[in-house]
C-alpha cells in the first residue's frame, strides 16, 4: 500500500467512498487491487463501475442461470443489445431497459432519455432502430395526482423523443397499482434491423488504434446517476437529485444515429459503443475489457459544455447523445469527415494500448491509472439471502365494487378501470407509423406487427403483471412469458428471442431477494419450455420508497416472426355469423384478478399451477390457424378474464356478439377469472372445428348485432356496444 | 417524374417520401447544405423536425442553402410539395399563405384522418374527384392552420383550399377544417396529413395518398410531353 497514486492531491478516504455508494469492504478491495489508495478520479470511476447498475453485483449470479442460446440467436447478453436471425440476411437487435428512478424524479426527461438510451444501444450494434415499445407503471390515477402527473409527463417524454427522431412507438402496456405510487416504472424497449453479417461489437481492438468521441459535448449533467440514483432507494430529498437526471436532445441523437450508421455502412470503424450510465468511464472501460486491451484517454481533448470541469467530472458525466468508436489511424480523417457532415463534433480522445490499464490523462498529466480487469471484472458479486415473507408485503387496496356485484356492472367497471380501459389516449400521442412498416397498429392486435422486406413480418410483445407476480413470483413470471408468446401467436408469430427488465425492490432485503430468485427461476423455466432464449436484458433494483417496495415486476419483451405479413392476425370480431369460441386449456380463477382488485380482495398466497406443455400446445395450434388465415380474429384472455376479452373483440371490430355459456357453478369466475392459456377466437364454424382437432375448444357464441349479450347459469345480460365503448374510453379523461 | 426529397438534419419521413415517389417515378434525396437541386422535376419537403425545430417550427429550415434553390424553383413554376414539417417550412419561407399553430389540444396526435378533396383541379389532386374522401394519417403537434379571415375568404374563392378534414374530423382546430393549401399559382402545395404513409393498405391504412404522387407525376409528365 506504499505506492502513491498519480496526481495524488488531497486523497479521498473511505468515508468519501461510502458517500459514493461503495461499502467499506469494497473500498478496501479497491486499495488492494491498486496496491494503494485510489485518487479522486479513480474512486469516482470505481464507485460507478462497482455500482449495482453497472456491475449487477446482486443479480449476476441469478442471471447466469437463464437460457441464452438458441437456434435463432446471433448475439446474446453482454453486448449493447441482443440480436436474432429474422431471415433474408437480416438481424433484429432488441433490448428493454429501465429509466425508473430518473422518471420518478423528473418524468418528462427521465422517460425521454430512457428512450434515447435504448435507441443508442440498438444502433451501437449496427442496426437501424425501427420501433419502440414501452412498459409503464404508476400509482392509482383515480386517487393520486402524482400518478396522473407522472403518467402525463412520461407519455409526453416518450413521444417527444421517439416522434422527433423518426422511430415509431408501436406498442406497449401501462398498469396502475398503489405500490408504484412513489416509484413509478418506465421501461422502454427498442428494436432495430441490420445486416446480420455486419453486427458491430463494442470490443476495442487493435493496439495503436484511435478512440473517437462523437456527439454532444460533455457537461455536468447526470453526474452520479448510476450510483446515486439507480442503485439506491428513493427518498424524500429526491428533488435534490434532479441535477442527476439528464436532459435529452432527440435532434442530437438523430444526427448521432445517422452518423453512426454511416460510419458502419462505410466500414470506417472497428468497434462502437454508446455512452450511457456512467458515461465515458463505463463505455471506455467496457470496450477495453471486452477487447482485452488498455486505453489511454485524455480528458483535456473532450469537447466540454462548460469551462472548468474537473477530470473526474468529465469521466463520470452522463451527458446524453454521445458515442465512442475505435478506428484505425489511417481512417481517422474519414471518420472525422463523416462526423462533420452530421455536425456531431468528432474528436480523437485516446488510443488503444497493450497495457491492460485504463489510464486517464489531463493533457500531459496522468490523473488516473487502473487495471481494466479491476474496474470491470473484479467487483465482488453478492449472494442473495432469499427468504419467503412470513406476512403479506402488500396491503389490500380499498374496494370500489361490492363483492356481490352482478356481471353487467362488473364488466362495465372493469372496462372503465385504468388497467383495462383503452390505451388509445396514450398511443395517439406517439407516432406509430413512421418508416412505413407498421402492419398492425396499437389495439388492432395482441402484438405489434412490423413488415420485413421479404413480405414476412416481426411480431413484438411486451408484458408484465406485477400483481400476479407479487402473489406468486415463480408462477406469475411463468405466466408473463406465456402471455407474451400467446400475444405473438394471436398475430401468427413464433418466438425468436426474449429480452427482460427485472424491476424489483431492494435485493439486500430477504423477501425481495426471494421474489427476485423465484422470478428468475420462473423466467428461465418458461423460456426453456418455449424453446426460445434470453438474448439480453436489464436489472433495476432498489425500486422502493418509504411506503415499501414496488410489486416485483419482471417485464418481458418477446420478438417473433410470421411468414406472411398479410395474414397477421387481428383481435376484433369482423364478420356477422362467425362462430366464437375459447381455444386452449383455460382454467380461470378470481385470485389476483382485476375483479378481485376492484372488490378490495387481498392478494392470494400463490397462484394455481400451470400446465406449461398444454399452454404451449394451444399457442402453437392457434398460431398455425392464424398463419393459415383460417380465423377472423384471435385474442389472448388476460386482465379481466373471458368477458373483458370478448368485449375487447367487439369494440375493436365495432360489432356485437351473443354468447351462451350454459350452466356454471361459479359464473363470476368463469366470466372474470384469470389464468394463462385461453384465447377468444372467431371464424367460420368449419375453421373452428378444424382447430378443435388440435386444442380443447369451447364453442359458445356467434358474432353479430350491436350489443354484447350473454347467457350463463340461466341468467342473461345484454349491453349495447355504445355503453361498452363509453366505459372503455375512460382514460381519455386523463388527457383532456 | 424525377422527384427530389429534401433531407434536413432532423427530417424523419424523408425516406418514406422517396419510397412513395418511386411508386410513380424516380426519386432521390437532396442534402440541406447543397443548393444544387440536381435537375429534379419536382421537390418534396418532407415531415420531421428540421434542425430539431426547437425554435418555431420550420423557422430555421427556410434558411438552409437548399431552400434558396427550392424557393427560386417554386418562383419559376416548379412543383413543390410540403408535407407536415415541409408544409410548415413552406409557410415560413413565404411560398404558402398562412401559418401552422400548435394543435388546440396542445398534444401530439397520431391518427388516421378522413379528408375531403375541395379542389381536384390542381397539379397535386388531379387524380382525385372533387368532394372525394381520402383516408390519410396525420401525426403532428403543430398543425392548426391559421390565416387572417380576409385571406381565408380570398383563398376559398380562388381554389387555394385544396384539402379539408371531413366534417367532425378536424384533429387540431384548423380554421375552416383546412388540411392542405396551395399558392395562387397552384404549383406549391402543403398539407399536414402524410400521403407518403398511405401508399399501401398493409401499412398505411389505405393507399389514398398515392393519388397525390400520381397527380404530380401526371402534371410533370404531361408538361414534359407537351
Amino acid at each position: 500500500m506504499g505506492a502513491s497514486p498519480p496526481d495524488a492531491g488531497v486523497l479521498p478516504g473511505v468515508e468519501d467512498a461510502v458517500a459514493l455508494g461503495l461499502t467499506r469492504a469494497e473500498y478496501d478491495l479497491i486499495c488492494d487491487k491498486l496496491g494503494r489508495a485510489p485518487n479522486q478520479v479513480e474512486l469516482a470511476m470505481f464507485s460507478l463501475l462497482w455500482s449495482e447498475h453497472c456491475a449487477y453485483k446482486h443479480s449476476k449470479k441469478l442471471l447466469r442461470t437463464l437460457p441464452t442460446e438458441g437456434r435463432h440467436v446471433l448475439m446474446g447478453p453482454g453486448e449493447n443489445a441482443g440480436a436474432v436471425d429474422v431471415g433474408g440476411g437480416l438481424a433484429c437487435a432488441f433490448k428493454v431497459e429501465s429509466h425508473n428512478h430518473p422518471s420518478a424524479v423528473e418524468p418528462f426527461q427521465g422517460a425521454a432519455t430512457g428512450v434515447g438510451g435504448i435507441l443508442r444501444d440498438i444502433f451501437a450494434i449496427g442496426a437501424r432502430p425501427v420501433a419502440v415499445l414501452d412498459s409503464l407503471r404508476f400509482g392509482d390515477p383515480e386517487t393520486s395526482e402524482r400518478a396522473r402527473y407522472l403518467l402525463d409527463r412520461a407519455v409526453a417524454g416518450i413521444g417527444h423523443y421517439g416522434n422527433s427522431i423518426g422511430v415509431p412507438t408501436i406498442g406497449g402496456e401501462v398498469y396502475f397499482e398503489p405500490p408504484y405510487e412513489q416509484n413509478c416504472l418506465v421501461n422502454a424497449m427498442a428494436l432495430g434491423l441490420g445486416g446480420k453479417d455486419r453486427l458491430m461489437t463494442s470490443a476495442a481492438a487493435g493496439v495503436g488504434n484511435v478512440l473517437v468521441l462523437f456527439g454532444a459535448s460533455t457537461g455536468r449533467d447526470g453526474i452520479g446517476g448510476a450510483s446515486v440514483l439507480a442503485s439506491a432507494e428513493l427518498g424524500e430529498a429526491d428533488e435534490d437529485k434532479r441535477p442527476t437526471v439528464q436532459v435529452g436532445d432527440p435532434f442530437a441523437e438523430k444526427k448521432l444515429m445517422e452518423c453512426s450508421l454511416e460510419l458502419l455502412d462505410r466500414g470506417l470503424i472497428v468497434s462502437l459503443q454508446d455512452l450511457g450510465a456512467a458515461g465515458l468511464t463505463s463505455s471506455a472501460s467496457e470496450m477495453a475489457s471486452k477487447g482485452e486491451v488498455g486505453i489511454d484517454l485524455d480528458v483535456a481533448r473532450v469537447p466540454l459544455r462548460e469551462a472548468g470541469m474537473e477530470p473526474f467530472e468529465i469521466m463520470v458525466s452522463e451527458s446524453q447523445e454521445r458515442m465512442l468508436c475505435v478506428c484505425e489511424p489511417g481512417r481517422l480523417d474519414e471518420v472525422l469527415a463523416v462526423c462533420s457532415t452530421w455536425e456531431v463534433h468528432g474528436t480523437a480522445i485516446g488510443e488503444i494500448t497493450a497495457s491492460g490499464h485504463m489510464r486517464v490523462f489531463d493533457g500531459d498529466r496522468l490523473v488516473g491509472d487502473m487495471p481494466v480487469a479491476a474496474l470491470v471484472d473484479d467487483c465482488p458479486l453478492y449472494d442473495l439471502a432469499p427468504e419467503r415473507p412470513a406476512a403479506p408485503l402488500y396491503p389490500a387496496g380499498p374496494p370500489v365494487l361490492a363483492p356481490e356485484v352482478g356481471p353487467a356492472e362488473a364488466l362495465l367497471a372493469l372496462l372503465r378501470s385504468p388497467n383495462i380501459a383503452s390505451r388509445l389516449p396514450l398511443f395517439r400521442q406517439y407516432d406509430w407509423l413512421v418508416q412505413s412498416r407498421t402492419v398492425r397498429r396499437p389495439e388492432e392486435a395482441d402484438a405489434a406487427v412490423l413488415l420485413l422486406p421479404d413480405g414476412s413480418a416481426l411480431g413484438v410483445s411486451i408484458d408484465g403483471n406485477g400483481r400476479r407476480v407479487a402473489a406468486d413470483p415463480y408462477r406469475g413470471t411463468v405466466e408473463v412469458v406465456l402471455e407474451c408468446a400467446a400475444n405473438l401467436a394471436c398475430v401468427g408469430a413464433e418466438p425468436l428471442g426474449v429480452t427482460n427488465n427485472l424491476n424489483f425492490g431492494n435485493p439486500e432485503k430477504p423477501p425481495i431477494a426471494w421474489q427476485l430468485t423465484e422470478a428468475v427461476r420462473g423466467l428461465g423455466d418458461a423460456v426453456r419450455a418455449l424453446e426460445t432464449a434470453v438474448v439480453g436484458g436489464n436489472v433495476s433494483l432498489y425500486n422502493e420508497g418509504a411506503a415499501g417496495p414496488i410489486y416485483p415486476t419482471p417485464v418481458i419483451g418477446m420478438v417473433g416472426r410470421l411468414p406472411d405479413a398479410r395474414r397477421a392476425g387481428r383481435l376484433g370480431f369482423a364478420r356477422p355469423g362467425d362462430a366464437v369460441a375459447i381455444a386452449g386449456e383455460f382454467h380461470p380463477s378470481l385470485g389476483a384478478s382485476e375483479l378481485h382488485k376492484l372488490c378490495g380482495a387481498p392478494l392470494p398466497d400463490g397462484l394455481p399451477g400451470v400446465d406449461v406443455g398444454a399452454v404451449r400446445s394451444a399457442i402453437e395450434a392457434v398460431r398455425d390457424a392464424v398463419r393459415d388465415g383460417a380465423l377472423t380474429s384471435c385474442h389472448d384472455i388476460a386482465e379481466g378474464g373471458l368477458l373483458v376479452a370478448v368485449a375487447e373483440c367487439c369494440l375493436a371490430g365495432g360489432i356485437g356478439a351473443t354468447l351462451d355459456l350454459g350452466p356454471s357453478e361459479e359464473p363470476m369466475a368463469r366470466l372474470f377469472g384469470e389464468g394463462p392459456g385461453g384465447f377468444v377466437v372467431s371464424g367460420p364454424r368449419a375453421a373452428l372445428d378444424a382447430l378443435a382437432a388440435r386444442v380443447p375448444l369451447d364453442l359458445f357464441g356467434e358474432v353479430g348485432g350491436d350489443a354484447l349479450s350473454v347467457t350463463i347459469a340461466g341468467r342473461s345480460l345484454s349491453l349495447p356496444l355504445a355503453e361498452l365503448r363509453a366505459a372503455h374510453a375512460e382514460l381519455a379523461r386523463l388527457f383532456p | 417524374m424525377r422527384a427530389g426529397v429534401v433531407r434536413f438534419p432532423g427530417s424523419c419521413d424523408d425516406v418514406d417520401a422517396v419510397l412513395a415517389a418511386r411508386l410513380v417515378g424516380e426519386a432521390e434525396l437532396l442534402w440541406h447544405a447543397d443548393p444544387d437541386l440536381h435537375d429534379v422535376d419536382a421537390v418534396i419537403v418532407p415531415g420531421g423536425f428540421s434542425y430539431g425545430d426547437y425554435l418555431r417550427v420550420g423557422a430555421i429550415a427556410r434558411f438552409a442553402p437548399v431552400m434558396e434553390s427550392v424557393i427560386a424553383f417554386a418562383r419559376e413554376g416548379g412543383l413543390v410539395l410540403g408535407i407536415c414539417n415541409g408544409f410548415q417550412v413552406l409557410c415560413e419561407a413565404g411560398l404558402l399563405p398562412g401559418a401552422l399553430l400548435p394543435n388546440d389540444h396542445l398534444r401530439f396526435r397520431c391518427a388516421q384522418a378522413d379528408l375531403e378533396v375541395v379542389n381536384a383541379d390542381t397539379a397535386f389532386t388531379r387524380a382525385c374527384e372533387p368532394g372525394q374522401r381520402l383516408s390519410i394519417p396525420i401525426k403532428h403537434t403543430t398543425g392548426r392552420y391559421y390565416a387572417p379571415e380576409a385571406d381565408l375568404e380570398q383563398m376559398e374563392s380562388s381554389g387555394q383550399v385544396v384539402l379539408r378534414y371531413a366534417p367532425g374530423a378536424n384533429p387540431n382546430g384548423s380554421l375552416r377544417d383546412i388540411a392542405g393549401v396551395c399558392n395562387p399559382e397552384g404549383n406549391v402545395f402543403g398539407l399536414m396529413p402524410h400521403p407518403e404513409h398511405a401508399v399501401d393498405e398493409l401499412t398505411g391504412g389505405s393507399a389514398d395518398g398515392l393519388r397525390i404522387f400520381a397527380s404530380m407525376a401526371e402534371a410533370v409528365d404531361g408538361r414534359v410531353a407537351a
